[in-house]
């Protein structure tokens, strides 16, 4: 007797799952963006709801960023719930100004009575080797704009169960997808009944009593290896996964950090006015009396994303991971 | 094979047929402002829209009068006053069906309240009260728009999802002609024209941009031809004749109604006041200008159509009057009353729930609440 094993599918599939079942179960969700219907996405996560759903439903719209966002709010305002896609990061920026001028604050001016239930996907991060303007970790202008979720899965399932939270949220979500793990795969099951995951919840994704790594996104697989070697420095990590940088889940963090004693906070975005330095204070405010050590940040340098050929330098990676590691006063507990 | 062989061996063709995509011509703006009062063809008005328009004309400019006076006496923060455009500000909101959507900009107040808006909800945002005062879906009038051209694309995804639900509704979209250079104009009207959306632009095109007159924005023979880049037919009305106005937009809108896709319409008027109430409008304009448009006034079009006609004597227009009186005195009367607010209510409608971080920071606020409360009694006391 053989068992039959299911395919593993990739987050790519999974966010492209999603989108289908969001689609299937509630009518008024639309799916638009450039190149999202024929061609179904350059990365393929809206391959085959054009198909599946009609033109209507799945729509290529005209080149235009601020438009594609524009025309979602007008349809938002008729009840319907977008969910419009930006190409790249760095193509997103054309709509910021519908998105931090009305996206985010529409039901604010208008007392409740006009929320905007609207998903912006945006693929971001590097570690694909893109070209120029393909790379960006814009997550921290996000997360600056008060009226706005920011959401980023690190992994297949919750790839899955966050897009149908964030399609499914009143409030306007901006969904980061880490580019580089469009293709990673693991234990998802697509067969087994899926679950959406709840906005604002971090888990903790390795246990550990040393030190806490504090992550999302495309640098949760590099925490997670960077735990494993640790185990020859004699370190036990913890790694937080933290999924929702807005809202933020102070009770988890702290929770991990009052017991490790030590923190790391690590993401691809530059340092200096990034996510790094919200998420160090915050910690520091709640665990100062449990802290061994500066909370510390392993963070992209602050320079324009680098050249295809210079991004291994400039990506957090393990060395500087455990470089830091030993950076936070083990000399104390001896 | 030698280059030259090769060379001889390549049989150039033609290239694939080439056609226009539409024909421009019928998308072209007349040449010159469509009009009708002071022309023949205002002989067959129906006199009852006649009397709506100069009623809802005299008001609107009481409103204009009444608002700019509540900046002097600190009620109103600003006001950007539409005197001198009432004509398409009040043909734009009669124009509508009950059930089609305004969006409008943050000079079109007079839209609105002709609209069915409360006329102090429309002024909330300018008192400094909460953003929007009014519930968008009750008039079906978008909330006034200050980021210039930015409510366009929202009429444009507006009328596309009402068209996608198969619903009988057309969105006007109000922008002035500085908005016009604003990237989101084009992608609104490109968006519109290739999804055939129910939507129409009315460019109200009053010289100025706050100091900035046209011929710096644009170097295009009209704005309404800019219509035929984007595919839609362009219409050029004169903004000052509520009739015409009313009768171009009317055309506009039972076009897009019927399946006809969008239209862009220029009214050419003028700004009669200064950008708001803190402007200084003899730094960029003269005088004579301001007189000559004066001396094409709306209100006074339809009022000499309608006396011409016999349709309005003097108890009549004073009836009109009264009536505006009685708005302006209603307005004031209402606005020189504090507005409460609750500062509570900072947090309220920031997302569906508040999030942590905003359920913390409301306790904060409310503890500072408590003891500035606190200290107030304790100085009552004392
Ligand atoms: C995006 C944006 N840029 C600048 C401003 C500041 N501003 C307010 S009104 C105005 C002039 C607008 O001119 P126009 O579009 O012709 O409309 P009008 O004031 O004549 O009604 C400017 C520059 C703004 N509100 N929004």
């Amino acid at each position: 007797m053989t068992t039959v094993a299911v395919k593993p599918a990739t987050m790519a599939q999974a966010l492209t799952r999603a989108l289908r079942d969001a689609m299937a179960a509630d009518p008024a969700v639309h799916v638009m963006g450039e190149d999202v219907g024929t061609l179904g996405g350059v990365f393929r996560v809206t391959d085959g709801l054009a198909k599946e759903f009609g033109e209507d439903r799945c729509t290529d719209t005209p080149l235009a960023e601020a438009g594609i966002l524009g025309t979602a709010v007008g349809m938002a305002m008729y009840g319907l719930r977008p969910v419009v896609e930006m190409q790249f990061d760095a193509f997103a920026y054309p709509a910021f100004e519908q998105l931090v001028s009305h996206v985010a604050r529409m039901r604010n001016r208008t007392r409740g009575a006009m929320p905007l239930p609207i998903t912006v996907r945006v693929p971001y991060g590097g570690g694909i080797g893109g070209v120029e303007h393909h790379s960006d970790s814009s997550e921290a202008y996000y997360m600056a704009t008060p009226g706005l979720h920011v959401v980023t899965p690190a992994t297949v399932a919750d790839a899955y169960g966050l897009l149908r939270a964030a399609i499914a949220s009143d409030d306007p979500v901006v969904f980061l997808e880490p580019k580089r793990l469009y293709w990673s795969k693991d234990a998802w099951n697509p067969e087994e009944p899926q679950t959406v995951e709840p906005i604002g919840r971090a888990v903790v994704r390795r246990r550990g009593r040393s030190a806490t790594l504090i992550t999302y996104g495309p640098s949760v697989p590099v925490c997670l290896e960077a735990a494993e070697a640790a185990r020859a420095e004699g370190w036990d990590l913890e790694v937080v996964d933290l999924r929702s940088l807005v809202p933020f889940d102070d009770e988890t963090v702290t929770a991990s950090v009052r017991r490790t004693g030590r923190a790391v906070v690590v993401h691809e975005a530059g340092g200096f006015g990034g996510p790094g330095g919200e998420i160090a204070a915050r910690v520091t405010e709640r665990c100062f009396h449990h802290l061994e050590a500066p909370v510390l940040r392993v963070a992209g340098f602050d320079v324009p994303y680098p050249p295809p050929m210079l991004e291994r330098h400039h990506l957090p990676g393990v060395d500087r991971i455990l470089d830091a590691v030993g950076r936070l006063q083990w000399e104390a507990e001896s | 094979m030698t280059v030259m062989e090769q060379r001889g061996a390549y049989r150039p063709t033609p290239p694939p047929a080439w056609q226009p995509r539409t024909d421009p011509a019928p998308l072209l703006p007349d040449a010159r402002p469509h009009r009708v009062l002071g022309t023949e063809a205002a002989a067959g008005a129906d006199p009852a829209l006649l009397r709506r328009l100069y009623a809802e004309l005299v008001r609107g400019r009481r409103y204009n009068a009444q608002a700019t006076a509540l900046t002097r006496q600190g009620r109103l923060a600003v006001y950007p006053s539409s005197t001198g455009q009432e004509a398409c500000e009040i043909a734009a909101a009669l124009a509508l069906q009950e059930r089609d959507w305004l969006f409008p900009s943050y000079r079109d107040t007079l839209a609105a309240v002709a609209r069915g808006v409360d006329p102090v909800e429309a002024l909330t945002l300018l008192r400094g009260d909460w953003h929007t005062g009014y519930d968008p879906y009750e008039h079906r009038v978008a909330p006034l728009c200050t980021p210039l051209a930015t409510q366009l694309p929202h009429a444009v995804g507006l009328a596309h999802a009402a068209r996608l639900k198969g619903d009988d509704v057309v969105a006007l979209a109000l922008v002035g002609d500085g908005g016009t250079s604003e990237g989101d104009f084009h992608e609104a009207l490109n968006f519109a024209a290739v999804w055939q959306a129910p939507v129409v632009f009315l460019v109200q095109n009053n010289g100025f941009a706050i100091s900035v007159p046209l011929d710096r924005q644009t170097a295009a023979p009209s704005l309404a031809h800019k219509a035929v880049g984007y595919g839609m037919p362009g219409r050029l009305v004169d903004g000052n004749d509520a009739l015409a106005v009313h009768e171009v937009l009317g055309e506009a809108l039972a076009h897009a109604r019927a399946g006809g896709g969008p239209t862009l319409v220029e009214a050419v008027t003028y700004r009669i006041d200064a950008h708001t109430n803190a402007d200084d409008a003899t730094r960029y304009r003269d005088d004579d200008e301001v007189e000559a448009w004066r001396a094409h006034d709306p209100i006074a079009l339809v009022e000499r159509e309608l006396t011409a006609r016999g349709l309005l004597d003097e108890d009549a227009i004073r009836a009109v009057r009264e009536d505006a009186e009685a708005m302006a005195a209603d307005l004031r009367e209402r606005m020189n009353q504090d507005p409460a607010l609750d500062p509570m209510d900072l947090f309220t409608h920031v997302y569906a729930e508040p999030t942590p971080q905003l359920a913390e920071q409301c306790d904060q606020l409310r503890a500072e609440l408590d003891a500035e409360a606190e200290a107030e009694a304790e100085g009552a006391g004392r």
